[in-house]
């Protein structure tokens, strides 16, 4: 396997250096979407029991089903493969970000308005970096899963070490099937915990020491 | 004892404070049919503390908050200074008011220094001047700005959360600070302090002060003017602690105040009408024997160490004092501000050992001492004078006015006569 990989290193960077672009820009577009559905939710607490039902059913998806229901709009290629990973990637952060911009003290918030901040700034100010730590455990979950399911993109002819596990699948009982899956999977999982770490220092440089555990 | 009275803080400082007036305010909040608080009218005069009490569910706190528009009227008018709240844009009007709330609901991420500086922040000053301002702000509430200034709220205390609360509530200089149960959050003892700080730095700075609170006792203790509520924020009585203890307006506000107001009227005296007794006093690194001398020719059994900015640090008898100079006391000295009550007086005094306590006036500064004596000689005079004005009140007004009964006239009499 060590010469399976060798030979092939530069496809092996180009994939996993994809997924993990695809993942992260997924990502990134998940927290922005999931933050602003949590501060609107916060708003209006009506909408809480649907954000929760939403993100709980949304996880149940299977996501080749998924994928085969976006085709139609958004045909094959990247742009299905990063909106199938985003949608994942949106659920556990929104229901994190709705429980940590909640779970800020109302007093708290009443003595930012009380001062004179503005709505914009007492959330921009207060409530969001109270609630920052909270989010952002909700990014490391989504950042593991979406490494996972971002693996289904090759199916639709997206980026990423999924290509390899593919591959594996469709060449089985082939020289090389058994080489092409594991090193993807392996490539992922090594991945995903690198990410988790980078995520970790991330939380250190970001999270006031005012509000470390 | 008359409405009009002097209020007693019209000590030292000029009037930085601003008249508020509350004309015919009312809250009805939306699917209930009774109003929260219904047609209040009431001026608060520049430079007085008000204190609101009242049952719970009395609307004390809505009013409190309908002053910078938390809670915006359903109709009447508010007025402060000469400027109709409602005529300013909402976060502009807030910078100008002062909001201190329980525990002082400092943001946790935020350092001190930076939740002092919000407010400064929003009003655009220039960042020297923001450093220099958290530093005399700290100063003020006795908090050493090397080293708080940087801490993070977790890193305090209950107290001196309080403090940098009251702290950040003075940031920008606003003529009127709203309290809401600002020292509901600490112990007795602690709370004693924060009131008298608080006492301190309004004799220095003359703000107008709006102070909600549940214990009548703070309110006797901190208010020019105190203000008891019924429900719907009905008017129960407006006056000068001395009315409202002398002669309640009705049944409700003698119910509120409860029995035993004559021994309540003790927390109406103030350190600062008793005769203070100079003390010896010396300062840290004074050598032991010059100072040990000085007491012996003074007659005391013990000097008051004060520190460069005369703040008294320690009380240590004669026989404690060791070593060629005077080091900085380790106890932890409970001084009284001139401004505490008798009660306080006495408390302090029982715990410490002394017979007395060591009074303090603006920045904690020492000015004397005071002792059993002198308290028992001002509380015997006050019942006096208290038993001379109830028997004209009661020749005048024959009887209208709830005159306190026999016993508690008695009790008063009791209390002052043991020490005698």
């Amino acid at each position: 396997m060590w010469d399976f990989i060798v030979d092939r290193r530069s496809q092996l960077l180009i994939n996993a250096f994809n997924h993990v672009y695809l993942v992260l820009l997924a990502v990134v577009f998940a927290t922005i979407i999931a933050v602003a559905l949590a501060v609107l939710v916060t708003r209006m607490p009506r909408l809480e029991p649907l954000a929760n039902a939403v993100s709980a059913i949304g996880l149940t998806i299977p996501s080749f089903a998924l994928i085969g229901l976006l085709l139609p709009a958004t045909g094959l290629g990247d742009t299905t493969a990063l909106v199938a990973v985003t949608f994942y990637a949106t659920l556990p952060i929104l229901r994190n970000a709705i429980v940590g911009l909640q779970g800020v003290d109302a007093n708290l918030m009443e003595s930012a308005r009380g001062m004179g901040l503005s709505e914009p700034a007492a959330l921009l100010r207060v409530r969001l970096p109270l609630a920052w730590p909270v989010i952002l455990a909700g990014i490391r979950v989504s950042v593991q899963m979406s490494m996972g399911i971002a693996a289904i993109a090759a199916y639709v002819l997206g980026p990423g070490l999924g290509v390899w596990i593919y591959t594996g699948l469709t060449q089985i009982g082939g020289k090389n099937a058994v080489n092409y899956a594991l090193t993807a999977t392996i490539a992922i999982v090594v991945l995903a915990l690198l990410l988790d770490l980078l995520l970790i220092l991330l939380g250190r440089v970001t999270t006031s020491k005012g509000i470390r555990v | 004892m008359t409405a009009t009275e002097a209020a007693p803080s019209s000590a030292t400082g000029e009037v930085s404070g601003a008249e508020i007036r509350l004309e015919d305010v009312t809250k009805v909040y939306p699917g209930q049919k009774a109003p929260a608080v219904d047609g209040i009218s009431l001026t608060i005069p520049a430079g007085e503390i008000a204190m609101f009490v009242g049952p719970s569910g009395c609307g004390k706190t809505t009013t409190l908050k309908m002053i910078n528009r938390l809670i915006e009227p359903s109709s009447g008018t508010i007025v402060i200074g000469d400027q109709d709240v409602r005529k300013r844009g909402v976060d502009e009007l807030r910078r100008t008011i002062g909001y201190v709330i329980q525990g002082g609901s400092l943001f946790p991420h935020m350092t001190v220094a930076k939740n002092i500086a919000i407010v400064p922040k929003l009003l655009g000053w220039d960042d020297d001047r923001i450093v220099k301002r958290v530093d005399e702000l700290l100063d003020l509430v006795s908090l050493d700005p090397s080293r708080y200034r940087d801490r993070y709220p977790r890193e305090l205390s209950g107290g001196q959360q309080q403090r940098v609360g009251v702290a950040r509530g003075l940031a920008a200089d606003p003529p009127v600070i709203l309290m809401d149960e600002p020292f509901g959050a600490v112990d007795p003892i602690t709370r004693q302090r924060l009131q008298d700080e608080l006492l301190s730095i309004q004799r220095e700075l003359r703000k107008t002060i709006v102070c909600v609170t549940h214990d009548i006792d703070e309110a006797i203790k901190m208010g020019d003017r105190i203000l008891i509520l019924q429900e719907q924020a009905h008017i129960a009585q407006y006056d000068t602690p001395d009315v409202i203890l002398g002669s309640p307006a009705n049944e409700f506000v003698a119910d509120f105040v409860g029995a035993g107001s004559s021994l309540k009227q003790l927390s109406l005296a103030r350190i600062s009408e008793v005769e203070l007794r100079s003390a010896t006093t010396a300062r840290i690194g004074e050598r032991t024997a010059e100072v040990a001398q000085r007491a012996q020719a003074n007659g005391d059994l013990a000097v008051v160490v004060l520190d460069d900015r005369d703040r008294p640090r320690g009380w240590p008898w004669l026989r404690q004092l060791k070593g060629e100079t005077i080091v900085e006391p380790t106890e932890d000295l409970v001084n009284l501000d001139s401004r505490a009550t008798l009660n306080d007086a006495l408390d302090t005094m029982l715990s410490n050992g002394h017979g007395g306590a060591v009074v303090t006036g603006d920045r904690d500064a020492y000015l004397g001492v005071v002792d059993f004596v002198a308290v028992t000689d001002h509380m015997r005079d006050m019942q006096a004078r208290a038993n001379q004005s109830a028997a004209e009140a009661g020749s005048e007004t024959g009887g209208t006015r709830i005159a306190r009964s026999d016993d508690e006239i008695d009790h008063g009499t009791d209390l002052a006569g043991t020490d005698g």
